[in-house]
């Protein structure tokens, strides 16, 4: 059985609890959804049952109170069960990424109370699974320049536009959608059910493939006025949802990490070339040390990064240096376990070729790599590089 | 129904096992420390019935100051109360452990004690029969079906080749196998409503270890085995091999 990777003995500095949830959410991707992921990537699917066994453990809107269905805990502990679920797959980490941290986190954040009591236990629970429309084809990194439109009519609101590379699109009950109204952007509920809006899944992937990924359309789609998310004022808005996901990211690549680490050592151990282990070459420990140590350095990071966020200290761009780290790392330590794995490593025998396309989504989702980057260094320079 | 459920700390299943280097005990230090496999079954069992009848269910278990973690997983799972009593380190005689938990059973007025068949690390499977002697209940051991319909119980047991079908009435002991459920994860909000229950803690009632372990031995070691091919073309081989050099044949 998988134990993890804890070379700095990090498990030491968390609580009995905290270690708890990593062991039971350790346990239920390896025995719920490990012997599984092959076949989801294979056909591409998300499976669709996984949001109630979600839900069942605390694992969608971890940090949402309990008196609207949440299990309100820490940031820590929302951080460690993204790690384990990541080490499942990034599209499972996706999938409760998204429901809680782009579809409760606003609705909990900007909704109103009867938002919050209507969609809330209900999402906790994976009985309805959300989706969030920011992102378009041609506005990516740079979200203000959207071109989906919300005009006020005396009906209601109406919504024109699209949303493109929408994880759970076509499975979603209800989408948090951002568009531009006379006064800024704004945030809307629309349930899959109104007329006018369309969700058609994006096929051809080579990444993420055991996640639904979509587009969305919105053609004089009317929804009533108390379908706006009331406290949403501006592009501020959903950036800082996407800055509770990034967090959870962070976390998660570490997870992606440490199953390819964990598989590539193993094999390396048991593989035989010229009458002895691979593990027994120089190179190969070569990139054994560097992997160990880079995933290290990440679960420092995220450790930190938790502890300074559950304190109410850590900014967006302290999470930007750890999501921009952790998934570039995880995405060298990935095609360097595959380098160990040689031709295993391209096959779906092994988990390594699965973590490390998908990471290669990763690092490019939920601000690029180079975005965060530029975050950083406005930080640090008070110079913006992109505005 | 009032239900106890006795459970254990028991190394990971994977555990390389290391001896002391007087080889009197099992060197404890790297071992990573679980819920007795067996027991998480009876947790299970536990639950689903309080579930269905409503009650209390207490974890109940005899160790030294490290199975506080193995009290808290059956917590998370959804246990009500935990009873902790304490040693310095564990009675190795089954008998010391029977005894000590049939002191603090007999007075908890419970219709049911539920614990696994057995211990994965010492495998003695003795405690539930000894519990149901100290105690004067009935015991059946190894079920993988139980059916309780007021204070009638009926339980299937795993016999060699076998099912055996047992009737009794509570109060009643059940030793657990696999099969009988299928363990519920540890939520996260249970580990946290885990978090807030207070474990009581007291010394246990230790009688005389009667059973004395002289020392640890590692099994032998086995030589590698050995693929003569994967295709028919290797029957004659392996008939010559398991001839002349296994000699089994």
């Amino acid at each position: 059985m998988y134990h993890g990777t804890d070379y700095y003995h990090i498990n030491s500095l968390l609580s009995e609890e905290e270690r708890l949830v990593q062991d039971s959410v350790r346990q239920f991707v390896e025995e719920q959804y490990l012997p599984f992921v092959a076949e989801y990537h294979q056909k591409s699917i998300f499976p669709k049952e996984m949001s109630l066994k979600l839900g069942a453990m605390g694992l969608l809107g971890v940090t949402v109170p309990e008196e609207y269905g949440g299990p309100g805990l820490s940031y820590t502990v929302y951080g460690l069960a993204m790690q384990e679920l990541e080490r499942g797959d990034s599209g499972l980490r996706s999938f409760a990424s998204v429901q809680g941290s782009l579809v409760m986190y606003p609705i909990y954040k900007y909704g109103s109370e009867e938002q919050k009591k209507y969609w809330l236990p209900l999402l906790a629970k994976g009985e309805k699974i959300g989706c969030f429309g920011l992102t378009e084809a041609d506005h990516g990194s740079d979200p203000g320049g959207m071109l989906t439109r919300a005009e006020k009519t005396a009906e209601g609101w109406l919504l024109n536009g699209s949303k493109m590379w929408i994880t759970n699109g076509t499975l979603a009950d209800v989408a948090v959608v951002w568009a531009k109204t006379e006064k800024g952007i704004r945030g809307f509920l629309v349930e899959k059910e109104r007329k006018g809006f369309e969700a058609r899944v994006i096929k051809g992937k080579f990444s993420l493939r055991a996640s639904d990924t979509a587009e969305l359309s919105f053609q004089d789609c009317l929804i009533p006025h108390e379908n706006q998310l009331p406290g949403a004022i501006g592009l501020r808005a959903p950036l800082s949802c996407l800055n509770e996901a990034r967090y959870g990211i962070a976390w998660g690549a570490m997870g992606a990490a440490m199953a390819c680490y964990d598989e590539a050592l193993q094999y390396a151990q048991s593989r035989i070339q010229f009458d002895k282990p691979i593990a027994a070459f120089q190179i190969t420990q070569l990139k054994l040390v560097e992997m160990l140590t880079e995933i290290t350095k990440g679960q420092l990071l995220n450790y930190q990064l938790g502890r300074m966020k559950d304190a109410g200290e850590a900014r967006f761009y302290h999470v930007s240096m750890a999501k921009r780290n952790n998934v570039h790392q995880a995405l060298q330590i990935a095609r360097s376990a595959r380098s160990i794995l040689a031709a295993n490593g391209i096959t779906d025998e092994y988990q390594v070729i699965r973590h490390l396309l998908n990471l290669e989504s990763v690092y490019t989702y939920e601000g690029t790599h180079d975005i965060h980057t530029l975050i950083i260094g406005q930080e640090i320079t008070g110079i913006s590089a992109f505005r | 129904m009032n239900i106890a459920v006795c459970v254990k700390q028991v190394p990971d299943t994977e555990t390389k096992v290391k001896l002391t280097e007087d080889k009197k005990a099992v060197d404890e230090s790297e071992i990573n420390f679980i819920l007795n496999p067996y027991d998480e079954f009876a947790v299970e069992e536990a639950l689903q019935l309080k579930e269905k009848y409503d009650g209390e269910v207490t974890v109940i278990s005899l160790g030294p100051d490290r199975i506080s973690s193995a009290i808290r997983s059956a917590l998370a799972m959804g246990a009500d109360k935990a009873i902790h009593l304490q040693v310095d380190e564990n009675p190795q005689d089954p008998n010391v452990v029977a005894n000590a938990l049939a002191a603090e059973l007999k007075n908890g007025g419970y219709d049911l004690i539920l614990l696994g068949k057995q211990a994965i690390d010492d495998d003695h499977t003795q405690v539930p029969s000894i519990l149901g002697e100290k105690l004067g209940l009935p015991s059946v051991t190894v079920v993988i079906k139980l059916n309780i319909d007021g204070d009638k119980v009926v339980a299937e047991r795993e016999i060699d080749g076998a099912h055996e079908i047992v009737e009794c009435t509570l109060p009643a002991i059940i030793s657990t196998q696999r099969g009988l459920n299928e363990p519920r994860y540890a939520s996260l909000k249970g580990i946290m409503r885990a978090k807030k229950i207070q474990i009581e803690q007291k010394p246990a009632q230790l009688s005389d270890d009667q059973l004395n372990i002289i020392g640890f031995e590692y099994p032998p070691q086995k030589n590698p085995g050995k693929i003569v091919g994967d295709s028919a073309d290797a029957v004659p081989e392996l008939l010559r091999l398991l001839h002349e050099e296994a000699k089994v044949i």
